[in-house]
């Protein structure tokens, strides 16, 4: 065990993984949603919302530690399908404007608002966490050099987040429906007229969108963080959306961006762990927005970029007959 | 079946009309969700006006909280009328407090009206250029300015916690005694402090009187300026301006530079009228940059009604700030700040477009047009 830790290699990757899982969840969920047309800009605020209550669940809910976990991603996950839901309805019902409503999701859900609202009526703030997701043995197979640890030992949530990538994958790309959200996101107006309900497109995946981004933020209450500040997230959830730009809108890129952007997190972490203090922690923590920054530079450089990915509905209400 | 038919012209009442219908709407969610919560929503209303409008010094307060929101809503409005999304102000707003606040310390000795038109102009800058990297960013590769201008805020802020904490800067106070216990800015000198109005019981800070004239500076710039025109024509078709030979960049560029200008001139004005020091945990507990969006967008980006907007949320906040306690958790402040912007926002359908309720009815010919080729139907089920 101490054998394998000391290797460096192995513990960024690991703690890549670790921090990177919550942004594949909300990743994807933001993907769908883009891709449907629907631009949320109220991530970070899903998010938020969605770790309070599985962190609130999983504080006050009596069981089996795998249960009360289930249970309280699921409340997570409903909770924050719930937040889309709102900007669902002010976005594409109401015909407001995409990008105020999402931001105003993240205000009334964010750092002042909703969640840290219900984390103080109920007390639960700077309490230690009793349940945490732990790391499997999956098939015994976790002390195998280097592919152990990285492959085996990792904990559900993982495995979920690998599978739901490969799910993602499949739906956009063999599937119908996958093939009719990609019509509503490009051309609403050919969606439309070859049948498909725009508006039931929109709403199920801008709510699937919520619903992931509920599931990644949990993760932050049950395993990075176990306890719940004020605003925890500091930012995943806007990360997460950038990532959907440079990942082209494809989730099998989405997932290697959100590994980058976790590494780029434990770099820091793991030098200092090291005594290695010489560049100060600040810098450390600028790190991976400014990366997220020279990465949407790149993309927007790239002449490739031209339309390669942008869905081109994206944050246009979609009305029959007006456009 | 209801459906949303656009209106040829608006009524002039429904302008007045569907704003005040959702401030009311929004008092009636709000207090659904405190009664839900177990909290009695009448009892915290009247608790809100009392703690920034009666009590003695309330309003004070409230003028206090105000101005730096309406240099952050300012800001926000005249970069969201042109669609340019600067969610920046957080950030350009720290640069703005860590310009002024080195100007103070550094030029102390100048005399105080002087010191304070060098704060403001060090604050304008830094803001400006803060601003100005996702300028550029926006105006030649067109790289996503609301994702620049979020992420450059928590660099800004990692900036401002290295010079106060992790540092030996010329911001940070090496000597005091308080200052070797916990880190801390140095203390602007006294001529650094900006004077303010005293109108009876009533102080009213300067920064917000200059944010008033720097509102009614702007709004007369939309209005009646080529440059406003301009910008005017450019958010609501591009194309159009492209072609009217209206340069494009150099819009973007000016007008990111403006907007941080702005939120950088608030950062001297809370450094000058309130805190005299460089307080980096202060300041990013506020997020005065980000409730500055909800104050434009409540505004509907007219600079004119961010004057009155900014006096509302100042309300609610200075009420968080006061009241805050098992009665009214800190959270409630975004909670009822987003629970409003939601329901205007949604309201504002209604003074574009008039509800029509067409009866089920079995039309004499199939439709044309409402009929539906033989595709297979994209069920979601």
């Amino acid at each position: 065990m101490s054998g394998i830790n000391a290797n460096i290699g192995i513990s960024i990757i690991m703690t890549a993984i670790l921090y990177g899982t919550p942004l594949v969840f909300a990743g994807i969920g933001e993907l769908f949603a883009e891709r449907s047309g629907v631009l949320n800009l109220g991530v970070e605020g899903m998010m938020l919302m969605g770790a309070v209550m599985a962190f609130l669940v999983s504080q006050r809910l009596p069981g089996p530690g795998w249960l009360v976990l289930l249970v309280a991603v699921l409340v997570g996950m409903a909770i924050s399908a719930l937040m889309a839901l709102i900007h669902a309805f002010v976005s594409i019902t109401l015909r407001a404007n995409q990008i105020v409503s999402g931001l105003t999701l993240t205000i009334f859900a964010g750092v002042i608002g909703l969640s840290s609202y219900i984390a103080e009526d109920n007390g639960i703030g700077g309490k230690a966490g009793k349940h945490q997701f732990s790391d499997l043995n999956l098939f015994g197979l976790k002390n195998l050099p280097v592919i152990g640890p990285v492959l085996f030992h990792q904990s559900a949530m993982v495995y979920v987040s690998w599978l739901l990538v490969v799910g993602a994958v499949l739906y956009l790309y063999r599937t119908r429906i996958g093939l009719y959200l990609r019509s509503v996101g490009e051309s609403p107006q050919a969606a439309d007229a070859m049948g498909v309900s725009v508006t039931r497109y929109r709403y199920l995946h801008t709510l699937a969108g919520g619903a992931l981004a509920g599931a990644g933020g949990s993760l932050f209450t049950l395993q990075i963080a176990t306890n719940w500040i004020d605003g925890l997230t500091a930012g995943a959830g806007w990360i997460a959306i950038a990532l959907v730009i440079y990942s082209f809108w494809r989730p099998e890129l989405l997932i290697v961006g959100a590994y980058l952007y976790g590494a780029f997190t434990s770099v820091g972490f793991d030098l200092q762990a090291r005594g290695i203090t010489s560049i100060p922690s600040e810098f450390w923590s600028a790190l991976p927005y400014l990366m997220t920054i020279i990465a949407l530079v790149l993309v927007s450089v790239s002449s490739v970029r031209m339309r390669l990915g942008t869905p081109a509905g994206l944050g246009i209400p979609y009305v029959r007959g007006e456009s | 079946m209801i459906r949303f038919v656009a209106r040829e012209n608006v009524p002039r009442w429904l302008t007045f009309a569907v704003p005040l219908a959702s401030v009311v709407l929004a008092a009636i969610v709000a207090g659904i969700v405190l009664a839900a919560t177990g909290h009695n929503p009448l009892t915290t209303y009247r608790h809100i006006v009392q703690a920034s409008i009666t009590q003695p010094g309330a309003f004070s307060q409230t003028l206090v909280s105000m101005t730096p929101l309406m240099f952050t809503g300012l800001a926000a409005a005249v970069a969201f009328r042109m669609r340019l999304w600067n969610i920046g102000a957080e950030g350009q707003l720290y640069w703005g407090a860590i310009g002024a606040s080195g100007a103070g310390l550094l030029f102390h000795g100048l005399p105080g009206p002087l010191l304070i038109a060098v704060m403001l102009a060090v604050g304008l800058l830094a803001g400006m250029l803060w601003a100005s990297i996702p300028g550029v960013l926006r105006a030649y590769f067109n790289t996503n300015e609301i994702l620049t201008t979020l992420m450059l805020n928590y660099v800004a802020a990692n900036l401002m916690y290295y010079l106060i904490f992790d540092s030996t800067s010329y911001w940070r106070d090496l000597t005091s005694p308080s200052a070797r216990v916990f880190p801390q800015g140095k203390n602007l000198p006294a001529a650094a402090n900006w004077p303010a109005l005293q109108v009876g019981s009533l102080t009213i800070p300067f920064g917000l009187l200059f944010a008033i004239g720097l509102a009614m500076l702007l709004w007369g710039m939309i209005r009646a300026t080529r440059y406003g025109f301009e910008m005017r024509v450019l958010a609501d078709s591009p194309s159009v301006g492209k072609y009217a030979g209206i340069r494009t960049r150099r819009k973007i560029l000016s007008l990111m530079a403006l907007s941080g200008g702005i939120a950088g001139l608030g950062g001297a004005s809370q450094v000058g009228d309130f805190s005299h020091v460089l307080d980096p945990r202060g300041l990013e507990q506020a997020g005065f940059g980000y409730t500055g969006i909800v104050v434009a967008a409540l505004a509907r980006y007219n600079p004119f009604a961010v004057v009155v907007t900014s006096f509302f949320i100042g309300m609610l906040v200075n009420a968080g700030f006061a009241l805050q306690g098992p009665g009214f958790p800190v959270g409630l402040t975004g909670t009822m700040e987003g629970i409003l912007l939601f329901c205007v926002l949604g309201a504002e359908i209604f003074t574009r477009y008039r509800i029509a309720v067409r009866l089920p009815h079995r039309p004499a010919a199939a439709p044309p047009v409402e009929a539906r080729p033989a595709v297979p139907h994209g069920g979601m089920s």
